[in-house]
């Protein structure tokens, strides 16, 4: 194949365009009203493991910064704070340095919000989407069932612990377990020597796990959702205790053959928490070494005027693509991908 | 050398690694949903040949490694060392070890070219050419009549190795064999 060529045959572009034109039937049925925000923004994820492109821009404020997005996130909750009510979009969305088959630096994001709705509720929505998209031929063999009262009930969509995957496949309780002990099992499991991991945080270790030992086999045969994950990996979810009294962040990860689709959160709509946790970010990422980012301090004022309570979910669009159509690499679904846009 | 992050890393490059010069052979980003990214790395190791799996955190990286791989013809061998000589016209001489050598100690024939791979001026590994011609020095007779059943039979080759040939083929005879698996191909 020459470079100039697309990276996905023109075959695959029509079923992608059909799959996105399902994508939009669903939300229409649903009263979930489509939005378009900008890709550039003046603030930008301050989310430590997150790389933002950014622009130089002659702006009428004169020559300005503007951040790439890694995800609509902010200015959709901006849209949710002045009241728009549901919302959906399909945004491009933009993560320096991640290429590879599962990953591409420009991305398309599948986002919305639902207002009032119970993580449970979305997560219940999300399945259904999943199965609205995906063909019957890759979905787990499992029985759908729809329960007449609304919400509806998905009840194939399995639930796991964060707490109880450490413990079924890692025999540790990641929330109790000593840093040196966590350390060594991440270098034993994750194939790295005991000295690169000398000085990593408890998150470092568990993502190591998570990633190596634990993400492989979630979703095989089913799917299902990680909930329950340590506070300290919340990002921009609310916080709760879990049934053995630890803070857990109000959030899950949904899986499929191994791969994770889709991050719903119960929305921070606290502004000074929000304040603190970008402030947390930047703080981090100075110590570490990297770029601050500007903080969008007009989603902190969004949040001061009023978020309503509800949840939101961001799916990777071409991973589902690529389930879908059973392509090994995402640059199978995707017309130019990084290394030849 | 330059260093080389995460991002970089791509099939072929090379690298060190615990103070060996090593070859990528596969880069995979893994990312959680939200948090730490890393890449898992398989590795060939040059001096050993073995293929190792590392994980990185996304962003690390390592000193390049200054391996070349040149063409050389084979000269000769005094028995401790083995001598080969640049193809390029400079006619450049290097001395390699027998465990540089390894495997292709039994392919080594005179003029034939080689690819040897330097790392910091140092021979570190010689890879025959896919398909070599060899004389047969000793093999027994063929039996007659036996050829369409497509038996065989070991024939020693000039170079030391041992392959398996057809019934038909005699001493003297040259033949055509595939480095790689050390199979007969054809009559040269």
């Amino acid at each position: 194949m020459s470079d100039w060529e697309p990276s996905a045959s023109i075959e695959t572009l029509r079923a992608r365009a059909k799959l996105l034109a399902r994508v939009r039937r669903f939300f229409a049925e649903r009263d979930v009203l489509e939005v378009e925000t900008p890709m550039l923004g003046q603030g930008g994820s301050t989310d430590v493991h997150l790389a933002s492109l950014s622009a130089e821009a002659r702006t009428p404020a004169g020559r300005q910064r503007l951040w790439l997005q890694t995800s609509p996130e902010f200015h959709m909750k901006r849209l949710l704070a002045a009241g728009s009510g549901a919302i959906f979009q399909l945004a491009k969305s933009f993560r320096d340095g991640e290429v590879g088959g599962r990953h591409n630096i420009e991305f398309t994001m599948l986002e919305w919000y639902r207002p009032g709705f119970s993580l449970t509720a979305l997560m219940d929505e999300t399945a259904a989407l999943i199965y609205a998209i995906l063909p019957s031929s890759v979905l787990p063999p499992s029985v759908l069932v729809e329960a007449p009262s609304a919400p509806k009930r998905y009840v194939d969509l399995k639930r796991y612990a964060y707490r109880e995957l450490f413990h079924t496949h890692l025999d540790v309780d990641p929330f109790i377990a000593s840093l040196p002990c966590l350390r060594r099992l991440a270098a034993e499991r994750g194939f790295m020597p005991a000295h690169a991991l000398a000085d990593e945080p408890r998150d470092t270790c568990l993502d190591l796990l998570m990633s190596m030992v634990i993400e492989p086999t979630l979703g095989q045969g089913e799917l299902c959702a990680v909930v329950d994950y340590p506070a300290s990996q919340a990002a921009l979810a609310r916080r709760h205790r879990d049934g053995h009294g630890d803070w857990v962040a109000s959030r899950f990860e949904l899986y499929l053959n191994g791969i994770e689709l889709a991050n719903g959160y119960d929305e921070l709509i606290d502004p000074a928490e929000q304040r603190a946790r970008f402030e947390a970010d930047n703080a981090e990422r100075r110590e570490l070494g990297f770029n601050e980012v500007d903080v969008d301090t007009r989603l902190v004022a969004a949040l001061e005027h009023g978020l309503p309570e509800g949840s939101g979910v961001a799916l990777g669009m071409d991973r589902l693509i690529q389930l879908a159509l059973g392509k090994p690499r995402l640059s199978d679904v995707i017309s130019f991908d990084t290394p030849r846009c | 050398m330059a260093n080389y992050s995460t991002n970089e890393f791509k099939g072929g490059l090379k690298v060190m690694l615990d103070g060996d010069p090593c070859s990528i052979v596969e880069n995979e980003l893994v990312k959680p949903g939200k948090g730490q990214a890393f890449n898992r790395v398989k590795l060939r190791n040059l001096m050993t040949g073995r293929v190792d799996e590392r994980t990185f955190k996304s962003g690390e990286s390592l000193e390049g490694a200054d391996v070349m791989e040149l063409a050389m013809e084979y000269l000769y061998t005094d028995g401790d060392m083995w001598y080969f000589m640049q193809t390029d016209g400079s006619f450049e001489q290097y001395a390699v070890e027998k465990k540089a050598l390894g495997d292709t100690a039994k392919w080594l024939k005179e003029q034939v070219s080689y690819t040897v791979t330097l790392w910091n001026d140092n021979a570190i590994q010689i890879t025959p050419p896919n398909f070599i011609e060899l004389e047969v020095t000793e093999t027994d007779p063929g039996l007659k009549g036996d050829t369409a059943q497509g038996g065989s039979k070991p024939a020693s080759l000039s170079s030391g190795a041992v392959v398996r040939v057809p019934l038909f083929i005699n001493e003297g005879e040259v033949l055509k064999v595939d480095t790689r698996t050390g199979g007969y191909v054809s009559r040269a």
